[in-house]
C-alpha cells in the first residue's frame, strides 16, 4: 500500500464519525427539532460501546450498545422538548454536559484497556482495484453503514411519503397537525434516529478509530457535525461532501505538523495552530454559507420552535 | 383510566416561577442519592460529603465564595443574552480569553509595583472577553451566521491559544519545563483578610444588582426582554435587534473576561494550560437555574459552586469520581428546564376519553 492510499484511508476514518453523526442530526433538524446534544450522545456511544465490547468480547454487541446509549440519551432529550415543551437549545446543552459526565463515570473502569481493531470486510473483486479498492471496499461495517445511510436519508427524505410528512412537520407543524399527522410522534422517531446515529459515531471512535476509551474522546466532533448540517444546507449528499472535507482537513493538519523541518520556515507554526484549524475552518465555512444564502435560507422553518398541540 | 393533560395558564404563575427552581434542586438531590448508590457508595454519607460538609467548614465557606464569583459574573451576562434570544454558549472561551488578556497585563506590570496594574488587569480581561464575544455577535448581525456554533468553536480556539502561550512565549524559564507562567505580583485586592476572596466577589454582586436594575428599570432592559419574548412587538416598537445583540454579547463577554482575568491573576496567580473547571459551561446552568434573573443568579451561582466544592470533597473523602459532579450539573439543568413547564402550564389529571383527545 503506497503512502497516498494510506493517507486517504486515514481521511476515511476521520470523516466517518462526522458523517454518521451529521446525517442523524440532519434528519432530526428536518423534522423541526434542534438537538444540540450530539456531542453528549456521541461520547455516551463511545463509552457504552467500548464497555460493552470489552466486557462481552464482541464488537457487534459494542455497536448495538453504542446505538442504544445514543438512543437513550435522545429519548431523554425528546421527553423534555417534546413532552414537556422545554427549550431545545438549553436541553441540548444539558444533554452534552450530562453525557460528558456520565460517559466519564461509565468509562473510568476501562481507561488504559485496548480492543482488537475491528476486522475489515473486503468486498470480493472490487477491493482489488488499486487505491479505490482498499479505500472504499475493504472497510469496517461503520464505513459501509455511513455510505448506505447517505443514500437512505436522501431517498427517505425526497422519495417517500414518510419523508414528505417529516419535512412538512419541519416546515409547518401547525398545518401538518391540522392534516392529522402526529407531529410529536414523528419528531420523537426522528430524534431517536439522530441518537442512534450519534451513538454509532461514538462507537466508531472507541471501537475502530483509537480503539480505546479516553474521557471526552469525542473532542468537539459532535459540534462539528452540527456545523456540517448547516454547511450542507440540510441535504444528505452535501453532508457527505462536508464530512470528507473536514476529515481531510483534520488529517491534513496532522501531516503538516509532521512535516516540520521539511517545509519552508513560514509554514512552521506551533502545533496548537494546526489543532485549532478545524474549529476556525468551521467558523469560516459557516460564514461563507450564510453569505451565500442570506438570512434563514434553507433551514427548516420550524427549526427549534416548540409545538404544544391543544390537548 | 386517567390521563395527564397540560393546560396553558392564562398568565405565567408567579408562585411557580419561584417554586420550580427549588423543585428542580430537590429532584437533583434525589437523583444524586440514586447516583451515589449506583456508584456503590453510601448515599447518605456521600450526600453529606457533597452538600453539607462544605457548608459547615469555615475554610470551604470561603472557597464557596471564591468559586461562586466567576459563576455569578458570567451567569449575569448570559442572562442578558438568553433573555434576548442570543445563544452565547461560548462563555468558557470568553473566560479563557479574559484570563489570557488579564495575564498579559499582569506580565506587562510584573515587578513594576505600579498601582495601575490592578485596573489594567481588569480592563484588559474584560476587553479580551468582549473581543471574543463580539466575533459571533458581529457575524450574526452582519451575515446571519448561527451564533451558537461560532461562539462554541471559539472556545476551542481560545483554549489552544492559551495552551500555546503557556508552553511557548509566556512560559516561566525557571519553572523546570512546567507549562506555566511566572507567579504574578500585581496583587488583586483581597476582601477578607487571610482568605482568597478577592475584590471580584464584590464586583460579581455589583454586576448582579446592576443587571437587575437595568433589566427592570431601564428602557434598554425592557428592549432586551421584549426581543426575547415578542420579537415582532419589538420590531413594531422600533427596537433594533442588531444593536441589542451586539450589546448583550459585549456585556456577557466582558463579564466572562473579567471573571477569567480575576481568577488567573487574583486566585491562581499564574497562567496554566487549564484555567477553568468548566465555569463557562456551568454558568449556563447558573443562568437558567437563576431564572435569567440576576438576583436569582447569585443564589444559583452559590449552589453550583457548592457542587464543585462538594465534588472535590467527595472525591477526597469517599473516592467519588469528579465526573459525578458533571452528571449532577447536567441533571440539574434538565430538571430546571422540565420544571419550567409548571410556570406556563397547569398539569391536570382527567379521566380518559376519546373525545377529549382531539
Amino acid at each position: 500500500m503506497d503512502l497516498a492510499t494510506a493517507i486517504i484511508l486515514t481521511v476515511v476514518t476521520a470523516s466517518t464519525p462526522l458523517l454518521l453523526a451529521a446525517l442523524g442530526e440532519l434528519v432530526v433538524e428536518r423534522s423541526g427539532v434542534l438537538n444540540l446534544g450530539v456531542e453528549g450522545m456521541m461520547v455516551m456511544g463511545a463509552a457504552c460501546g467500548f464497555a460493552a465490547a470489552f466486557t462481552t468480547g464482541s464488537p457487534s454487541v459494542g455497536i448495538l450498545a453504542a446505538m442504544a446509549a445514543g438512543m437513550a440519551m435522545a429519548a431523554l432529550f425528546a421527553g423534555l422538548v417534546l413532552g414537556l415543551v422545554a427549550n431545545q437549545v438549553a436541553c441540548g446543552l444539558a444533554l452534552t454536559i450530562l453525557g460528558l459526565g456520565l460517559s466519564g463515570l461509565i468509562g473510568q473502569g476501562f481507561v488504559g484497556q485496548k480492543l482488537e481493531p475491528m476486522a475489515k470486510i473486503a468486498i470480493p473483486l472490487l477491493s482489488g482495484i488499486p487505491v479505490l479498492g482498499p479505500v472504499l471496499f475493504r472497510q469496517d461495517p461503520f464505513v459501509y453503514t455511513s455510505f448506505a445511510l447517505v443514500g437512505f436519508a436522501a431517498w427517505f427524505l425526497s422519495a417517500t411519503r414518510a419523508g414528505l410528512i417529516l419535512r412538512a412537520i419541519g416546515d409547518n407543524h401547525a398545518s401538518a397537525h391540522a392534516l392529522g399527522h402526529d407531529v410529536l410522534m414523528v419528531r420523537f422517531l426522528a430524534v431517536l434516529f439522530g441518537g442512534a446515529c450519534a451513538g454509532l459515531a461514538g462507537g466508531y471512535l472507541s471501537l475502530v478509530y483509537t480503539p480505546f476509551w479516553v474521557t471526552g474522546m469525542s473532542a468537539g466532533r459532535g459540534w462539528i457535525a452540527l456545523a456540517l448540517v448547516v454547511f450542507a444546507s440540510w441535504r444528505p449528499g452535501r453532508v457527505l461532501f462536508g464530512a470528507y472535507f473536514f476529515g481531510a482537513m483534520s488529517i491534513g493538519q496532522l501531516h503538516l505538523q509532521a512535516l516540520r523541518g521539511v517545509l519552508p520556515d513560514f509554514l512552521v507554526l506551533p502545533g496548537q495552530f494546526w489543532s485549532a484549524l478545524p474549529y476556525a475552518a468551521t467558523i469560516v465555512v459557516l460564514v461563507a454559507i450564510s453569505r451565500a444564502r442570506g438570512r434563514g435560507g434553507a433551514a427548516p422553518a420550524m427549526l427549534g420552535t416548540v409545538f404544544a398541540p391543544d390537548r | 383510566m386517567l390521563r395527564i393533560v397540560l393546560e396553558r395558564r392564562a398568565e405565567p404563575s408567579l408562585v411557580m416561577s419561584i417554586l420550580s427552581p427549588l423543585l428542580a434542586v430537590c429532584l437533583t438531590l434525589a437523583a444524586s442519592a440514586v447516583l451515589f448508590l449506583a456508584l456503590g457508595k453510601d448515599p447518605l454519607k456521600a450526600m453529606h460529603a457533597y452538600f453539607v460538609a462544605p457548608l459547615i467548614d469555615p475554610w470551604s465557606l470561603q472557597e464557596l465564595i471564591v468559586k461562586a464569583t466567576p459563576l455569578v459574573m458570567i451567569g449575569v451576562g448570559l442572562s442578558f443574552c438568553y433573555l434576548s434570544n442570543n445563544w452565547n454558549i461560548g462563555a468558557e472561551g470568553q473566560y479563557v480569553m479574559g484570563g489570557i488578556f488579564g495575564g498579559w497585563a499582569a506580565l506587562l506590570f510584573h515587578q513594576s509595583g505600579s498601582p495601575l496594574g490592578v485596573p489594567a488587569v481588569m480592563a484588559m480581561g474584560a476587553a479580551g472577553g468582549m473581543l471574543l464575544a463580539l466575533v459571533p455577535a458581529v457575524l450574526k448581525v452582519r451575515l446571519g451566521t448561527n451564533e451558537i456554533l461560532t461562539s462554541l468553536m471559539l472556545v476551542y480556539i481560545a483554549e489552544l491559544l492559551l495552551d500555546y502561550l503557556v508552553r511557548g512565549p509566556w512560559r516561566d524559564p525557571r519553572a523546570l519545563n512546567f507549562p506555566q507562567s511566572v507567579t504574578f505580583d500585581v496583587g488583586i485586592p483581597i476582601l477578607v483578610e487571610g482568605s482568597r476572596i478577592h475584590v471580584g466577589a464584590a464586583l460579581a454582586v455589583v454586576a448582579a444588582i446592576g443587571g437587575f436594575l437595568v433589566l427592570r428599570g431601564t428602557l434598554k432592559g425592557f428592549e432586551v426582554r421584549v426581543l426575547g419574548q415578542a420579537p415582532r412587538a419589538a420590531a413594531f416598537a422600533g427596537f433594533s435587534p442588531a444593536r441589542t445583540t451586539l450589546l448583550v454579547f459585549a456585556l456577557s463577554g466582558a463579564l466572562a473576561g473579567l471573571a477569567g482575568a480575576l481568577e488567573v491573576v487574583g486566585t491562581m496567580n499564574q497562567l496554566r494550560p487549564t484555567i477553568s473547571p468548566g465555569y463557562g459551561f456551568a454558568a449556563i446552568i447558573v443562568a437558567f437555574l437563576g431564572r435569567l434573573n440576576p438576583i436569582g443568579v447569585i443564589v444559583a451561582g452559590l449552589l453550583l459552586a457548592l457542587s464543585y466544592l462538594g465534588g472535590e470533597n467527595a472525591q477526597i473523602m469517599m473516592k467519588i469520581p469528579l465526573n459525578a459532579t458533571r452528571v449532577l450539573q447536567g441533571l440539574l439543568l434538565f430538571f430546571v428546564l422540565a420544571c419550567d413547564l409548571l410556570i406556563l402550564y397547569r398539569i391536570r389529571i382527567r379521566p380518559w376519553s376519546r373525545a377529549g383527545q382531539g
